[in-house]
Order: C-alpha cells, then structure tokens, then sequence
C-alpha cells in the first residue's frame, strides 16, 4: 500500500478532527435514509447488514487478530445474541407497544453471549493454539445442538416471524459503540496485554501480565459484541433458526477478518465491508442493475446470461478472489497497520519514532 | 446371546464402520500438520470431491469398484496436489493464518464448484453385491466388512510407508525441522507434495467408502464430515498417525454409541462435550507429545 502513503493521504489522516464529524455527519444520514427514503430499499438492507459485519468482523479481530488465537465460536456467540433477543422480544417484552424496549433485548443478547464467553475463556488458560481452535469449534456445535434439542425455542425449526425492529440508526450506533470499545480496549493497559499475549504468553506472564483477566475480558468484548451482531441480524432478517449460525457463519466472519487483515479496524471495517458489498455486486439482479445502461440488443441476452449463471458462480468466483488476495497479499488488506485516525494521540508520537518493523513481529504501523 | 450383547456388537460394528472412514480422513489432516504445521481446512472438501469423483467413474465411466476405488484415490491425490501447489505453495513463508484462510478459501470453492456444476444430490449406484450375514443376531453385511478391511488396510500400508520407506523417513525427517534436512539432499517440495497426495488420495478412498455406505452425496457432505475427522485427529495427538487412527475409532465409537442409547439430535452436544472435556484433561492429545515452550 505504498501508494497511500502520499501527501493527500497523510493531511487527510492528520486531519483527526474528521472523525467525529464523520460519524456526526453518518448518524444524520442514518435518520435521514430511511425517513426521506434517500436510497432503495436494498440499498439500505446491504448498508444494514454492512453493519452488522463491522460489529462482527470487529469483535472477532479482538480475538482472533489483536490476541493472536484462533476463535471459531463467533457463529455461537451470535446465535445466543439472536436467541436471547428474539425470545425477549416475541415473548417478554411488550415491543408492539412500547418499541423502546427493543434496546434492551439487543444489550440482553450482547450480556448473554458475555457470559458464555467466560466460560469459553476458561480453557484458554491452559490451552493455545490449534487446540483451542477445537474447543471454540466444540463450544459451537455444543451452542447449536442445545437449541436443535430446545422445544420450547423452536428447535431445529428455529423461530419464525421476528418484529422488524432493526433499523439503519441502530445498526449505525452499534457499529460506532463496538469500534469505539474495542479501540478503547486494544490501547488501553488491558489492550497492552493482549498484544503481549499474541507475541508470547509465557513471557508477558512473567513481565507481570494478568493474562488470565486479560483474556477473560478480551473474550467478554468479543462475544459481547457477537451478541448484538446476533440481536440486531435476528430482527433484520426476521428469522431465526440453529441452521443459520453453523460453522459457515464463522466462516463468513473469518474471512472478512483475515481480508480486512488482522490486528486493524481499518482493516475490520474495510474487510467487512469489501466482502459484504462484493458479494451483493454479484448477484444476478444488481448486475443486471448496474448493465441497464446497454442497448435493449445487449442487455437482454446478457441479462438472461447472468441470471441463469451469476447465481451459483458468485460463489465460485468469490472464495477464488480471496484466495488470490491471500497470496498476494498474505496480511491481508491492512494488516497490522492502522488508520491514524483510529491511534489514540499519545500512540502517535510512539509510532514514528524509527523503529525496526519486520518478520511476523512487527507492531501495529501508522500511515 | 443375550439380547443386550448382540445390540452391544452391532453397534460396535457400525462404530468400525464410521471410525474407519473418519480415520482415513484424519490421516490426511494429520500428516500435513506434521509436515507443515498447517490446518488444511480444504482437506472436507478433497473427501467431498472423491465421493463425486466415484460417482463419475461408477456412472459415466461404467467402471466395477476396484478401478472406481483406483481412479478416485488418483483423481484426489491429483487435486490435493494441485491445491498444494497452487494455493499452499506461495504461502509458505507467510503468516500461519495467510494459509489457513486460503484453506477455507479453497474449501468454499470447491463446495460451490462442484454444486454449479452438480446442482442436485446424486446418487452412487451400489457397486458391490451386498450379502448380509447373520452371526447369532448380529447382522454383518459384506460392504460392512470391505470398507473396514480395506481401510485398515490402508492404514497399515500407510504406517509401513511413513516408518520404514525412505519417503516417510524424509517425511518424518521434514516435520522435525524444515531448514537443516533440505541442505542434506532431501527434496523439500517433492516430500510435502507427496505428503499431500497420499493425504488425499486417503481422502478419495473415503469418499468412495462413504459413497458406496450412504449413497447420496451432495457438495456439502465434507464439511460436517471433515470436522469431525480433523477433531479425530486433535483427539489422537495432531501430528501423530497412529493418534488420529485411534482418535477416529473413539469419535466414531462415541457418535454411534450416542446415537444408540440417547436421541439421535444429542449426538453432537455428547460427542463435543466428552471431546472439550478430553482437551482440557490431555491437551495434547492422546498421544501427542507436549511440547516445552521456551522463551
């Protein structure tokens, strides 16, 4: 990413002011959207679900990015998020009436899915690497088989008809609410902690970390946040069942992890992003969309072209391009790198002094 | 025999029958992390396109079970080293976790390769007469037999291979260290390439076996199939051979067993339960060795 390292560039990021405007200037726009109807209907859904991904993608990089594990329980976290606020919902709080009361299901997703994360903390203590991938992925099935075996929750036939009570503002506060803490998080004393588990636990064990608490509360942010990802999906999509948080959920997010690139909230927001808006731009009837320009003559064949085969080879072509950008680039989009706007301003002054960057070791970089 | 017995052995024998087919596949994800202490998390998948490859021999080709069985084992030997090559290969200098997300990259792609090009699940058609004998109550059918012998077949020829063949002493000689035993002569790509055609090729003859014990195959059927084998291999000691042999009797013998005396929707809540609580008593596996950290 040399290229970005221009003149524009950096007054651009040297500009901090900028931020809080941004998300002034977003949390407006969020209103407005779907008050004026600024945008379609879809486009507003893909903006949602955007969202949700950055919340994800963000968490899991807490995790698995910045602590250096190998998390696949973000699917499980999810779906005790969704569960915990759809039952709430459909069959405690009174939303019909008092639409209000929806917040408080998300948070009671959010706190559920924190405490579960606990107990997956737990084994992290003694257990590293490949193993505690095993138990994170065990943690899931065992989080999926307990709701398939759940009648009273739906079991394998999930929950259907959930209140639409997601909206573009509240996907948007959340989404600056997770990359606010988890900033906070990572360049606090605690977030010091973390990266010094990542480099090497035994060490920052005896530098006097208290790696336990330390991964007790990076696995609490983490699944905190997985929870309201899983709240806030729940009632957008309006169903719910244990089918739709298997591994390939994780999957999902893993990959806009490691593209993004890890150790980076650029990299989180920018990975989510990518992912979720290339994967849109492949489907058969945006393409169609964005080729209305052609003369009847071209469109029509080649509309029909892409409906009869955009739809299976989207697929196709997606993991293909992944695995292009992993070669290419093994980091990821951002890894380890920053935005500067995202380093708090006492970090700043760390980072560019000279220091020796190299090998799998090198610390969080500005540009 | 008492009635309780007969039921005992019955599924003791389903448990051979599941365990054999999970061995073969944990033997691949097993020894790739030997060799490159890499997760290949395409490896479900490879399984995948062997049962697909069988039922391309079996119906187009019109081919008996034993040039099936040849040809699946080469057709995924051949893919598994095609992905090794092509995605693994450039990576190997990279982060671990570079390779691990071109992985499920690759894992993805073949899934949905395969359902463009196949949209419907398919059917294998029954290559072998299937004679099924009664043993004082215990039914013991002939497919049964076959897919246990031949996989432990394999799996002695494996071991013979990886502990007394010059390719497996170099096998074993490149997972204790990548940087000395090179500069003595042993070609480093053509040992890890092998290590994955064999890996796969392992895979192949399990998706045959799979295919011809639950005949209808679908694009997705490696996903769940491979976990499981790859937790097979976590149990057994990943790295160790003999390990994941052993780790995917117990899984195939807990699922059965599970599956036997409890509803059937528990089967994965006990397998993982007892599997979590293995990790946290025996980190290592069951015969892996802890490894000392230094710092």
């Amino acid at each position: 990413m040399k290229t970005m390292r221009n003149a524009g560039w950096e007054w651009l990021m040297a500009q901090r002011w900028l931020l809080p405007v941004l998300i002034a200037v977003g949390f407006v726009l969020a209103f407005a959207i779907p008050e004026y109807n600024l945008l379609n209907k879809y486009v507003q859904l893909v903006m949602m679900y955007v969202g949700i991904n950055i919340i994800l993608t963000v968490s899991l990089n807490l995790v698995n990015g910045y602590m250096g594990e190998f998390s696949l329980a973000h699917a499980g976290f999810m779906a005790v998020g969704a569960y915990t606020a759809a039952l709430l919902t459909q069959k405690v709080l009174p939303v019909a009436a008092y639409p209000g009361l929806f917040p408080l299901a998300v948070l009671a997703g959010g706190l559920m899915a924190a405490l579960l994360g606990l107990i997956v903390a737990v084994p992290s203590f003694k257990v590293r690497g490949d193993y505690l991938a095993i138990i994170t992925l065990a943690f899931l099935m065992i989080v999926k088989s307990v709701i398939e075996n759940i009648d009273y929750i739906g079991g394998p036939r999930g929950i259907p008809g959930i209140k639409r009570l997601t909206t573009l503002p509240w996907v948007f506060f959340w989404t600056v609410v997770s990359i606010w803490v988890v900033r906070n998080f990572v360049y606090s004393k605690y977030g010091r902690g973390v990266l010094s588990i990542r480099e090497d636990e035994i060490a920052s064990d005896l530098m006097s970390v208290n790696t336990r608490r330390v991964k007790f509360l990076a696995f609490m942010v983490s699944s905190f946040f997985a929870g309201i990802a899983g709240a806030l999906f729940a009632h957008l999509l309006q169903f719910i069942s244990p089918r739709v948080f298997d591994i390939i959920k994780t999957t999902d997010v893993l990959i806009m992890v490691y593209l993004g690139g890890i150790a980076s909230i650029a990299g989180s927001i920018i990975g989510a992003t990518v992912y979720t808006v290339l994967l849109e731009l492949l489907r058969p009837s945006t393409v169609a969309a964005m080729l209305g320009w052609l003369p009847a003559v071209v469109f029509d064949p080649l509309n029909e072209y892409f409906i009869r085969h955009l739809g299976v080879w989207r697929m196709v072509i997606m993991p293909l391009a992944l695995v292009l950008v992993m070669i290419f680039a093994p980091r990821g989009i951002m890894g380890l790198r920053e935005f500067r706007w995202f380093i708090p301003r006492r970090d700043l002054d760390a980072h560019r002094r000279p220091t020796v960057h190299g090998g799998s070791h090198g610390a969080a970089r500005s540009h | 025999m008492s009635e309780g017995i007969v039921y005992w052995l019955q599924q003791a024998l389903n448990a051979l029958q599941l365990g054999s087919i999970y061995a073969l596949i944990a033997l691949g994800y097993t020894m790739v992390y030997g060799i490159l202490t890499m997760i290949n998390f395409a490896h479900g998948d490879v399984f995948m396109i062997g049962a697909f490859f069988c039922f391309l021999a079996a119906v187009y080709l019109g081919l008996p079970f034993v040039p099936t069985l040849l040809l699946t084992m080469l057709g995924a030997a051949l893919v598994g080293v095609m992905i090794e090559r092509l995605a693994y290969k450039p990576l190997r200098h990279a982060p671990r976790v570079s390779a691990i997300i071109t992985a499920l990259g690759i894992g993805i792609f073949l899934e949905n390769f395969t359902l463009a090009l196949a949209p419907y699940p398919k059917n294998i058609p029954p290559l072998l007469e299937n004679v099924t004998w009664d043993l004082g109550g215990v039914s013991l059918s002939s497919l049964q037999v076959i897919i246990i012998f031949l996989s432990l077949g394999l799996m002695f020829v494996l071991d013979y291979v990886v502990h007394r063949t010059p390719v497996g002493i170099a096998m074993r000689a490149i997972s204790w260290d990548k940087t000395f035993v090179p500069l003595m002569g042993v070609p480093l790509d053509l040992i890890i390439s092998v290590t994955f055609a064999i890996g796969a090729g392992l895979a192949g003859a399990a998706g045959t076996m799979y295919g011809l014990a639950y005949p209808v195959i679908d694009p997705y059927m490696g996903i769940m199939v491979g976990w499981k084998a790859f937790i097979s291999a976590v149990v057994g000691g990943i790295g160790n051979i003999r390990g994941a042999m052993i780790g995917a009797f117990i899984l195939g013998g807990v699922e059965i067993m599970v599956t036997a005396f409890f509803p059937s929707t528990y089967r994965d809540f006990v397998a993982f339960t007892l599997l979590l609580l293995l990790i946290v008593v025996r980190p290592y596996g069951i015969l892996g060795q802890p490894r000392t950290q230094k710092v």
